[in-house]
């Protein structure tokens, strides 16, 4: 059975907000939107977003990372947010695993989005419904679309290449061999929602110490 | 988690409508076993529209909560999995059950002790639903407690008992003592209860911490949520009160919610005073407002891990 999913490397990402936009821009055209913002102009603008990039310090001065963390729903294998549906309008895909919400049964009543752990799930303001990442289902079966295109639009905008889509039930794709050789992991695994979204963890880089030749320039 | 008042008003109203039911049915019940004197059916027809009323206007409320609630039907569909959707069927069942109920007594039908159990039994079922709503969410470790349950219970019935003191006093006077006894005695329970779920919750350890929350160990200071404004995260799940006031509506609760009533009930009901009795259901009620207020307010999500500084 199939399990769509990102595997964000957290290596690689410079926090540049390009999937954060990337994903508005396709989702607010999509079969998802409109992703509505309120008062985009005025001093508290509220909007609704399918993934942000957070940014964490992580450790003791003067061993300190920055680590720049991007967040969308983890389509869960177990997904909370599922079974407490009054309506069926949130559900879990059987040929691939992506977590749905139906926007036409949607009532907006938001007890998904309190049993959902990860804070994935946002209400759109002007639809009132629930909305959250759908992988962009309306792009990857897209035929039309040249098929290294058939990608989430957050995976076809980051510049570093620090987000892996693939199905991670198969064992010889990028996404699982990422997660393999890379202990890729889950977040908070204490819930055992069994997110399929993974993060690759930082690594140290050894640099070796410059060399006279290597040192001038090429 | 920020409590939204349409809730607040859905849970506090059934739960005394569901409270009330449970006494006047007590009434009936207690009489045909010779307990107390039989009371006029006026007294249970009164009490049955009033059941149905305060369901009613939760019921009402609870639509204030939906984004979308021409759809409300809908939320019937998922009984299998869903609390809410069972609450949704419950709710219902327990008003139709009441209005069947009242309607017997009104007609003078026979057979109104059995329609009065499966209203009991549906009264019960409905209880159970709504705390469930809070209780199954494991990860709200605050609700996910064992004392959810018998909070709502006893908490609901006390207040419906509590009601039925002036209901009795105006209508069937000589239940109104054993009406006085009962809303006290519940009144105490649901204090006791409610004490203990607070000292839980004090001691409760978040399961999820910063380190879980993003899979990296050591200290975890958060720089930026990705965004200036604010959003259905930072909105949703904060109560933004300071702990002042979270103090206040603790201390309010506790008096205003049990002690008080307890008081005037007890006062009021050796005094025959009608005015008293309903003063101990309109201040309980007001306390349990805040009681139910300071309930959703004090679960911690672990989301908002995610959300520890704008910028």
């Amino acid at each position: 059975m199939t399990q769509l999913a990102l595997v964000i490397d957290l290596n690689v990402c410079v926090g540049c907000h390009a999937c954060v936009t990337s994903c508005k821009e396709w989702n607010t055209s999509g079969i998802a939107g409109p992703l509505a913002d309120l008062m985009p102009y005025g001093s508290d603008p509220v909007g609704t977003f399918f993934n942000r990039v957070q940014t964490f310090e992580v450790g003791q001065f003067p061993d300190t990372q920055t680590v720049h963390f991007p967040k969308s729903c983890l389509h869960c294998e177990d997904p909370p947010c599922v079974p407490v549906c009054p309506t069926g309008a949130s559900y879990k895909r059987a040929e691939d695993g992506i977590v749905l919400v139906d926007y036409d049964k949607c009532i907006g009543c938001k007890y998904c989005a309190w049993a959902c752990p990860y804070g994935a799930r946002e209400l759109d303001e002007k639809q009132k419904v629930m909305k959250k990442c759908t992988l962009c289902v309306d792009r990857i079966y897209d035929t039309e679309l040249p098929e290294s295109d058939r990608k989430p639009a957050c995976v076809m905008a980051c510049p570093t290449s620090a987000r892996i889509f693939g199905d991670i039930h198969d064992p010889d794709s990028e996404a699982s061999k990422a997660i393999r050789e890379r202990d890729g992991y889950a977040l908070m695994p204490e819930w055992k929602t069994r997110p399929a979204n993974h993060y690759l963890p930082r690594r140290t880089t050894e640099c070796d110490p410059p060399t006279p030749s290597s040192s001038s320039p090429r | 988690m920020r409590p939204a008042y349409s809730v607040i008003f859905l849970t506090t109203l059934i739960g005394a409508g569901q409270g009330l039911f449970i006494a006047l049915y007590a009434a009936q019940a207690g009489a045909a076993l010779g307990f107390f004197p039989p009371a006029a059916q006026r007294f249970f027809v009164v009490g049955a529209s009033a059941c149905v009323a305060l369901a009613s206007l939760g019921l009402l409320a609870s639509f204030f909560h939906l984004g979308r609630p021409e759809r409300a039907w809908r939320a019937a569909a998922m009984w299998r999995t869903s609390w809410l959707s069972r609450e949704v069927i419950a709710l219902p069942v327990f008003m139709a059950a009441v209005t069947a109920w009242g309607t017997a007594h009104d007609r003078g039908w026979g057979g109104s002790l059995a329609l009065g159990a499966f209203a009991l039994a549906a009264c019960l079922a409905l209880f159970v639903c709504t705390a469930m709503i809070y209780a199954g969410v494991k990860f709200l470790q605050e609700w996910a407690s064992p004392w959810t349950l018998p909070n709502f219970v006893l908490i609901g019935s006390a207040s419906g008992f509590m009601l039925a003191v002036p209901l009795a006093a105006a209508l069937a006077p000589p239940l109104a003592s054993p009406a006085a006894a009962g809303a006290a005695a519940l009144t105490l329970a649901a204090l006791a209860a409610r004490i203990a779920s607070l000292r839980r919750n004090e001691r409760v350890r978040a399961k999820s911490t910063p380190q879980s929350a993003i899979g990296m160990r050591g200290r975890i200071e958060q720089k930026s949520q990705g965004f200036t404004g604010g959003s259905f995260n930072t909105r949703e799940f904060f109560h933004g009160a300071s702990p002042a006031t979270l103090r206040a509506v603790r201390r309010s609760f506790l008096l205003l919610g049990f002690v008080v009533p307890l008081v005037l009930v007890l006062i009021g009901a050796r005094a025959d005073s009608f005015i008293l009795v309903a003063l101990a259901a309109a201040v309980q009620y007001a306390g349990l407002v805040a009681e139910r207020w300071y309930f959703l307010a004090q679960a911690s999500h672990p989301q908002n891990l995610y959300y520890q500084c704008s910028s």
